[in-house]
C-alpha cells in the first residue's frame, strides 16, 4: 500500500472525478437532461413566438419572435442550472453516499468547482442547442457575442450555485422543486422573458425593477439586439453581486456543515 | 513508536444536548488490527465518522499519521479509506466506474492495473461492467471496500463489516483483512461481535455509552471473557475438594453435589485427565454437563459492569 502521500495543494483528480460523474449522470439521463428542455423551450417558441407573436408588432425594433429567443434561453438556464446543480449535490446525500465526499481530501471550493462546473457546462450547452434550435424559426443576430458567452457562462455558474445551495438546505425531492417552481419561475415570467418591461404601466414596470431576473435577461437581451430593459453596467453588477452572495451562503455552508455534517 | 491515530480528549454533543462520546482518548498503533467493540448506539461509528470527517468533534483532536484531521486534513484523509456500516451506494454506476471515482476523488492518478487487482483480489473482476443496483448484497459490500481501498489508503475504517453477511463472506473478509494487514495496512474494525474480534483483532477496545470503558490486548481479553465450565454431578456430597484437586479451578456447589471446573476457553478443558484423578480417588460421577459462556453475553456483562 501507499507509504508516501503526496501533499495535495489541489486535488485536480477529485475534481475531474467529480465533474466527470455529474457529466456522466447526464448523458446516462439524456433525454432528461438535454430532449425534454430544448422540446419545451420549442413549445414556448411556437406558442408565444410563431402563434402569438405573429400578432404583435416587433418590439424595441426587433421582431418579436427573435425578441424572446434571449428570455427563452435564459428561462432554460436558469431551470436546468437550478435542477442539475441541486440534484446533483442532493442525490449522494439521499443515497448516503455522500459520506465518501466529506471524507475524500477535497476542499470545499475544489467541491464547489466540480459541482457547480458540471451543471454550468450542462446549462451552457443546453442554452446553445436552444439558441440553434430557435434560429431554425428565426433570424437571430448577437451584436456582442463575447458578452453573450459571458452573460451565458456567468448566468450558468450563478444558478448552479444557486442551486448547489438548494441542494445541500432540501431534505426531500419536494423542497429540491420548492424554490425553483415556485419562486424562479415566476420571476422569470414576470421578469421580461416574454416581453419589455417598457410595454407594463409604470407602477408595474417600477415593480418589475425589485425583480433581480429582470437585469439578467436585460443583460442577456443587449448582447444580442443591443438594448435592454435596464443598462448592461446594472446588468453586470447583478449579476456579479448574485455570484458573490451564492459565494457567501456556500462558504457559510461548509464552515458550520450546514446540513452536510453534524 | 509514534501510533498512527492518535485521539486526544474528544468529545460529541448534539444540539439535542445527547452525549455520543465523553472525553476518548486512544492510540492505534501502525501495523494492528484493532477492534473497537461495544453495543449499538455505543459511540462507535460516530468516533469513526469524527476521525474521517464526517462529525465535527465537540472538543478534542485527532491525528492521523501526526496529521491533524481539521488543519492538515487533506494529508490526514488521503490516508484513511473508509467503509460505513450502510450499503451507500452508487446503484446506477458500474463497479469500474465507482471504483475508478473513488481512486479520483481521493486525489490519486487513475491506474487501471492496480484497479483490476483490486476488483480481482475482491472477486469482483467479473462484474466491473456490472450496475451496482444489480450486484446482491454481499456484492455490494466488497464494492464499498474496493472503493475504500481504490486510494491505496495506510489506515482502514471498517464499520460493521460483515453485519447482515453470510458466513462465506465474513470468512472472505477475515482474509482480505489480515491480507491488508500483512501489507502493512492499520486496520480499525467496529463490531458488536465479540467473535468477530477474537478472531482478528491484535488489540480490542470496548465502548459503551460514550465512554471508552477499557482496551487491552485481545488475548488477554479473552482470557477475561472466555470461560468454560465442566459441571460433575456426583453420587454423594463432598464436604470440600480434595487437596490432590488443588491445581485444577474446582469449585463446589448445591451442598458438595456438583463439582464445576472452569477454564479459560483458549486452553481448553482436559476433561480425560480430571476423570482419571477423580476416579482414583473414588469419586463417582453421575452425571456431567458442559457449558460454554456466550461471548456476547459476557461482552455484555462487561460493559455493564464498568459503568
Amino acid at each position: 500500500m501507499n507509504k508516501s502521500v503526496a501533499r495535495l495543494e489541489f486535488n485536480r483528480h477529485g475534481v475531474w472525478a467529480i465533474y466527470r460523474f455529474e457529466i456522466a449522470r447526464a448523458l446516462r439521463t439524456l433525454v432528461q437532461s438535454l430532449v425534454t428542455p430544448v422540446i419545451t423551450t420549442s413549445l414556448y417558441f411556437v406558442v408565444f413566438g410563431a402563434a402569438i407573436g405573429s400578432r404583435l408588432t416587433s418590439t424595441g425594433g426587433v421582431n418579436y419572435g427573435a425578441f424572446i429567443v434571449p428570455g427563452l434561453i435564459m428561462l432554460a438556464l436558469f431551470t436546468e442550472s437550478l435542477s442539475n446543480a441541486s440534484f446533483g449535490i442532493y442525490f449522494p446525500k439521499w443515497t448516503g453516499t455522500i459520506y465518501e465526499l466529506l471524507s475524500a481530501p477535497v476542499s470545499y471550493l475544489e467541491i464547489v468547482i466540480a459541482y457547480v462546473g458540471a451543471a454550468a457546462t450542462k446549462s451552457v450547452v443546453l442554452g446553445l442547442i436552444i439558441m440553434a434550435t430557435a434560429s431554425l424559426f428565426v433570424p437571430i443576430k448577437v451584436l456582442h457575442p463575447v458578452w453573450m458567452i459571458g452573460f451565458l457562462l456567468m448566468t450558468a455558474a450563478n444558478f448552479s450555485l444557486f442551486g448547489f445551495i438548494i441542494g445541500i438546505w432540501a431534505k426531500s425531492f419536494e423542497h429540491l422543486q420548492f424554490i425553483p417552481m415556485l419562486i424562479i419561475t415566476p420571476l422569470t415570467f414576470l421578469g421580461g422573458a416574454f416581453y419589455s418591461i417598457d410595454m407594463l404601466p409604470p407602477a408595474w414596470r417600477t415593480f418589475s425593477l425589485f425583480n433581480p431576473i429582470v437585469y439578467l435577461i436585460s443583460g442577456f437581451r443587449w448582447s444580442f439586439y443591443g438594448s435592454g430593459d435596464v443598462s448592461v453596467g446594472v446588468s453586470l453588477l447583478m449579476t456579479v453581486g448574485f455570484f458573490v452572495i451564492c459565494l457567501v451562503v456556500v462558504a457559510w455552508i461548509f464552515k458550520t456543515g450546514y446540513r452536510l455534517k453534524n | 513508536m509514534r501510533p498512527i491515530v492518535s485521539i486526544n480528549n474528544v468529545t460529541k454533543s448534539y444540539a439535542s444536548g445527547f452525549q455520543a462520546l465523553k472525553l476518548i482518548n486512544l492510540d492505534i498503533e501502525q501495523g494492528e488490527i484493532f477492534a473497537l467493540l461495544g453495543p449499538n448506539g455505543a459511540g462507535k461509528t460516530t468516533l469513526i465518522n469524527i476521525i474521517c470527517g464526517i462529525v465535527i468533534a465537540s472538543s478534542g483532536t485527532v491525528t492521523a499519521d501526526g496529521h491533524d484531521i481539521v488543519r492538515d486534513y487533506r494529508a490526514a484523509r488521503s490516508m484513511i479509506g473508509l467503509v460505513p456500516q450502510e450499503l451507500s451506494t452508487d446503484a446506477f454506476e458500474t463497479v469500474w466506474a465507482t471504483v475508478t471515482f473513488s481512486r479520483g476523488l481521493f486525489g490519486r492518478a487513475p491506474n487501471p492495473a492496480f484497479i483490476e487487482r483490486l476488483l480481482r483480489d475482491l472477486s469482483l473482476l467479473d462484474k466491473r461492467q456490472t450496475r451496482i443496483m444489480e450486484l446482491s448484497g454481499g456484492m455490494k459490500r466488497r464494492v464499498m471496500i474496493a472503493k475504500a481501498l481504490s486510494h491505496e489508503p495506510q489506515i482502514l475504517f471498517l464499520d460493521e463489516p460483515t453485519a447482515g453477511v453470510d458466513v462465506e463472506l465474513r470468512r472472505d473478509m477475515w482474509g482480505l483483512v489480515r491480507g491488508l494487514r500483512d501489507k502493512g495496512v492499520t486496520i480499525i474494525l467496529t463490531t458488536h461481535y465479540i467473535e468477530e474480534a477474537e478472531e482478528m483483532a491484535d488489540r480490542v477496545g470496548v465502548i459503551n455509552k460514550g465512554t471508552l470503558v477499557l482496551v487491552e490486548d485481545k488475548q488477554e481479553l479473552m482470557k477475561k471473557l472466555g470461560k468454560k465450565h465442566l459441571t460433575l454431578h456426583l453420587q454423594t456430597p463432598l464436604p470440600r475438594i480434595p487437596a490432590e484437586l488443588a491445581s485444577w479451578n474446582l469449585e463446589l456447589k448445591t451442598d458438595g453435589m456438583d463439582l464445576i471446573y472452569t477454564a479459560d476457553s483458549a486452553d481448553g478443558v482436559d476433561i480425560s485427565e480430571l476423570l482419571k484423578r477423580l476416579s482414583e480417588l473414588s469419586i463417582v460421577i453421575k452425571d456431567l454437563q458442559t457449558q460454554q459462556s456466550s461471548l456476547e453475553d459476557i461482552f455484555v456483562s462487561l460493559v455493564s459492569e464498568r459503568t
